[in-house]
């Protein structure tokens, strides 16, 4: 099934899409066995190159308007006639094991174009955080599709965690929340790829934010991160000016290295989900791991990645037993 | 000795003005309705709109499709409205329109009906009901974003208060508010903070000098449940209220027009499908809610009907709803005395409370910038009210009786007819009134519609221009429900109201617990989380069950999907291919289930969506059956208000699916 399923990818065969998210949420032996076959399948070394799609982060803390304004750019790629998949991870942390799964309701698309697709997927533990499937998913889905965007909630956390996988962060703010001004400043939130300043049509309070981002982000030297004002109500403005600084920022950075990067924070991430916080421990603690991870082959896929980290934590054992 | 004063009135009082929710199928065979109603004793006119009307869809539009004519009559221009009231005095009529997002066009229809027959707008007397904030909150029949509708809203209020002066321009809904499940201290709050939100948004709008006679202007439309006399306490509760609103925020000074005038419908919720006939009690208790207090007592009322919960009631049941109010106004002693509660230490008890409650719930609102701010608050508190009150039920801590006790029961006659009890509109209906409305668009002068609009678009784009002028001068020329609205969503956009229930808090683990296990049990078997998508096809705003039912089977352990309202079965079937859902949930109350139901089902085997179907709503058990016929799996009732046991169904259909063994 994985074979056929990345054949589908390969060949841009957007249907696989829902086939392809079920088989990588699934944790039975099995799936996962056959989930690590396909991400071999569709890695660089396999695809002869990176997978062409941009995996768009975008976050932001609640209430800003990011859905809002993320179905807005889903419009705009489509005027671009890009294809987008769109993995929103909900916020409603799992109480009770359940969630509630609402976020698509707020994309406005029309559910006869083929080439948008959107999956909703409850955060893991920690609000912000990935759902545990979502780096293998936007994996695969950028083998097929052109854009590929991560939704996440959160400040500080998240749009690290999102910046791991994605080609792109955009962070959205909302004019008058000095929330990720001071995050800016104090250095808990690293400077993301883009700002996204919302509510642009409140006028003054959104150009006084915009006045007020620039500044802070001269202070720490970061002149050149795009600050853009957008406003989703009717009619949308400046979602054009996003995309257009979206797209400069992807041929800006060097896409293997960053690829790469994100490649092994996945396999970071996929060892600790498995091995615990423990089996991390075990390896010499995180930063350890990062640098044993550095020291592989870059042309290695992140299943291949995981068992590398495998290995040496069953050679410690045997060593240490 | 001095004589004890009579504790009688010198003259007893005139009853309130005695209404029934009617209209259905076309403006020809409504207009038959309201004339045979008139004549049994009715006096004034409340006319229901079909779904379509409601939300500025015209009969060929595809959201329309399975709801012209049905939960309501269709209006399509002004031909339809000058059959609609055929016959009927305009200058001396009351009428009341349940219309909101689209209430400026029906108003305007009225209007240039009346123009038609020569009445003057300074006689026209009746309601638009024009409240959008409780759609957002509960009844659903929205349709554009909130500014934009505050904005229709003022507009109609600013127009009227001039050149309609005995309209009642909006009626403030507290009633929807219980019906979404809110507590009376709730249902006070929010309605009052509405009432603000839209008296602020007028007082932009109007001369100063006018806002006494805004206030004047503005009524209310409430609801009132079984629990009688703390209902009655809760109208005595927003008399003061209003009255104290008028006075310190917006300085009116006349007493009268600081008097809270109201109309009522009483309860729905509160009515079971199990042994129907008892729901005439209950009505009958809640007339006497709104009616017993001569200082609190409704100005017009309406009365359900005994099989709401079945179906569409049938002309003889609103009948009998009718004659329950002539008994109460003519043969009891009702209207002989003054206010019987006057000095009551209980009744002014329960007033305090409520209008502290209320007080400090509305300054929770205000906090958040009042109530259109305040819109994703609200819903979700309702949302949670309703949930606890659903506990209480199935915990039997509240006794519905019929339902979760004294259950046990003989055959009633009532349902026993070949009907069932309850109306059936034609199915022809929809392709008649489609045919119609292309008719009248063939017929009418193309430029000048075209002009009509295209003012229409630059006064919906110019914020400082009132509505009114220009959709009179549009309905004057012929332009259609569909055609009105959507000029006005093109300028304004689009908008989906919050659903509410990401917030609702869990049920303690001990109400799901075995259920959880058994989610916990097949998603394990499943490899990934059972995934439920709770879809609401069609036009039908009522997403309280829907809501009930995506919070519980998240509590349950599931990942729902649920996008809220007014869903197309194409929008359904691709959510539900795209999420890799496990089974799919509709839920449809406007008894338009037996042509949306089997058009989903179509859309999802079209999107190779092979999972369980299963339907909740007021369906006939007639039309249960050939739903089942047609590939549902179950379907569910207000009979069926275990929400567990539902959930227990829904886990083993997935496991039989996917031919897991069941526990």
């Amino acid at each position: 099934m994985s074979e056929d399923l990345a054949a589908r990818l390969r060949e841009r065969d957007l249907s696989a899409a829902p086939a392809v998210l079920n088989l990588i949420e699934t944790r039975t032996p099995a799936a996962r066995a056959e989930t690590a076959e396909l991400l071999r399948a569709l890695s660089p070394a396999a695809l002869g190159a990176e997978a062409q799609g941009h995996v768009v982060g975008v976050t932001g803390p609640p209430g800003v308007g990011k859905s809002s304004l993320l179905s807005r750019m889903v419009a705009g790629w489509r005027a671009r006639e890009r294809s987008v998949a769109v993995l929103t991870v909900d916020p409603s942390s799992r109480r009770s094991g359940g969630s509630l799964l609402g976020d698509r309701a707020r994309i406005d698309y029309d559910p006869a174009d083929k080439q948008v697709f959107i999956r909703s997927t409850a955060a893991g533990e920690r609000l912000g955080g990935l759902a545990p499937a979502t780096r293998a998913a936007a994996t695969a889905l950028a083998v097929a599709f052109d854009v590929v965007v991560i939704e996440t909630v959160g400040v500080g956390q998240s749009e690290t965690e999102v910046a791991e996988v994605a080609d792109s962060v955009a962070v959205v703010i909302q004019p008058g929340s000095g929330d990720v001004l001071q995050f800016l400043k104090a250095g808990i939130m690293e400077v993301p790829d883009v700002l996204v300043v919302t509510k642009a049509d409140l006028g003054r309070i959104a150009q006084r934010a915009m006045a007020d981002l620039r500044a802070a982000l001269r202070s720490l030297g970061a002149r050149d991160t795009a600050v853009v004002a957008v406003s989703s109500i009717a009619p949308p403005t400046g979602i054009d000016e996003l995309l257009d600084a979206l797209d400069a920022h992807r041929d800006e950075i060097d896409l293997r290295a960053r690829r790469l990067l994100a490649r092994r924070a996945h396999a970071l991430a996929d060892f600790a989900a498995e091995h615990g916080a423990r089996g991390v421990r075990a390896l010499g603690g995180r930063r350890e791991v990062e640098r044993r991870l550095a020291g592989c082959d870059p042309g290695l896929d992140v299943p291949a990645l995981v068992r590398a980290l495998e290995e040496r934590a069953s050679r410690q054992q045997s060593r240490e037993s | 000795m001095a004589e004890a004063p009579s504790p009688r009135l010198p003259e007893r009082d005139r009853p309130w003005m005695m209404r029934t929710y009617a209209g259905h199928s076309d403006a020809k065979r409504s207009n038959e309705l309201y004339r045979r109603n008139l004549a049994k004793g009715q006096t004034g006119l409340s006319i229901a709109f079909d779904l379509p009307t409601q939300t500025g869809y015209d009969p060929g539009h595809e959201l329309a499709r399975g709801e012209v004519g049905k939960v309501g009559v269709s209006i399509a221009h002004r031909g339809d409205m000058r059959e609609l009231l055929h016959d009927i005095p305009l200058d001396q009529m009351n009428t009341s329109m349940t219309i909101n997002a689209t209430a400026a066009w029906l108003l305007s229809l009225y209007i240039v009906a009346a123009e038609d027959e020569h009445v003057a707008p300074e006689k026209l007397q009746g309601t638009t009901q024009n409240d959008i904030l409780k759609e957002y909150l509960s009844r659903g029949t929205y349709a554009f974003p909130p500014g934009p509708s505050m904005r229709l809203i003022a507009d109609t209020i600013a127009y009227t208060v001039t050149h309609v002066p005995k309209w009642n321009p909006i009626n403030i809904c507290s009633y929807h508010l219980q019906e979404a499940g809110a507590t009376p201290v709730q249902e006070i709050a929010y309605s009052m903070s509405n009432a603000i939100a839209v008296l602020d948004a007028v007082r932009e709008r109007v001369d100063q000098e006018l806002m006494g006679s805004v206030f004047g202007r503005i009524s209310f439309f409430v609801n009132a449940g079984v629990r009688f006399v703390e209902e009655h306490a809760k109208l005595r509760a927003m008399s003061e209220m209003w009255d104290w609103i008028g006075r310190n925020r917006y300085n009116v000074e006349d007493p009268k027009q600081r008097r809270f005038r109201y109309g009522v419908q009483v309860n729905s919720l509160g009515l079971t499908e199990a042994q129907p006939e008892n729901n005439v009690y209950r009505i009958a208790l809640e007339a006497l809610a709104v009616t017993l207090g001569r200082s609190a007592r409704a100005r017009a009322i309406q009365l359900p009907a005994w099989n709401e919960a079945l179906g569409l009631p049938r002309p003889w049941d609103q009948q009998w709803s009718l004659r329950l109010q002539q008994i109460l106004a003519y043969e009891t002693d009702l209207l002989e005395y003054p206010d019987i509660f006057e000095g009551s230490k209980v009744m002014e008890g329960l007033v305090h409370e409520l209008v502290e409650g209320a007080k400090e719930e509305m300054a929770r609102v205000a906090e958040l910038g009042g109530a259109v701010e305040a819109v994703d608050y609200m819903k979700a508190s309702l949302v949670e009210s309703h949930r606890e009150r659903w506990r209480r039920i199935e915990s039997g801590e509240l006794t519905v009786v019929g339902m979760n006790r004294f259950e046990s029961t003989e055959p009633s006659p009532l349902t026993a007819a070949e009907d069932g009890g309850i109306l059936v509109v034609d199915p022809e209906v929809e392709r008649e009134r489609q045919e119609a409305v292309e008719a009248w668009r063939a017929e009418r002068d193309a430029d000048a519609v075209r002009r009509a609009l295209d003012e229409l678009a630059r006064v919906a784009r110019d914020d400082s221009e009132n509505i009114m002028p220009a959709s009179i001068a549009a309905a004057r020329a012929g332009v259609t429900t569909g055609e009105w609205a959507q000029t006005l969503r093109d300028a304004f956009g689009e908008y989906r109201a919050p659903t509410g229930v990401g917030e609702a808090a869990a049920v303690s683990s001990d109400e799901v617990g075995e259920l959880r296990e058994e989610v916990e049990r097949v998603s394990e078997a499943l490899g990934r989380r059972l995934k439920f998508l709770v879809g609401k096809p069609g036009l039908d705003g009522h997403s309280n069950g829907a809501e009930q039912i995506a919070v519980r089977a998240r509590d349950a352990g599931m990942d729902v999907v649920y996008e809220g309202i007014r869903l197309t079965p194409a929008q359904i079937a691709t959510s539900a291919a795209q999420e890799g859902v496990h089974v799919v949930g509709l839920s449809i109350l406007s008894g338009s289930h037996g042509e949306l139901i089997p058009a989903v089902l179509e859309a999802l085997r079209e999107a190779g969506v092979e999972v369980p179907v299963v339907v909740g709503g007021i369906i006939p058990e007639s039309d249960a059956a050939a739903l089942r016929e047609a590939g549902v799996a179950a379907v569910y009732t207000p009979k069926d208000w275990d929400l567990n046991g539902m959930m227990r169904d829904i886990v083993s259909l997935v496991a039989e699916r996917n031919s897991l063994a069941a526990a």
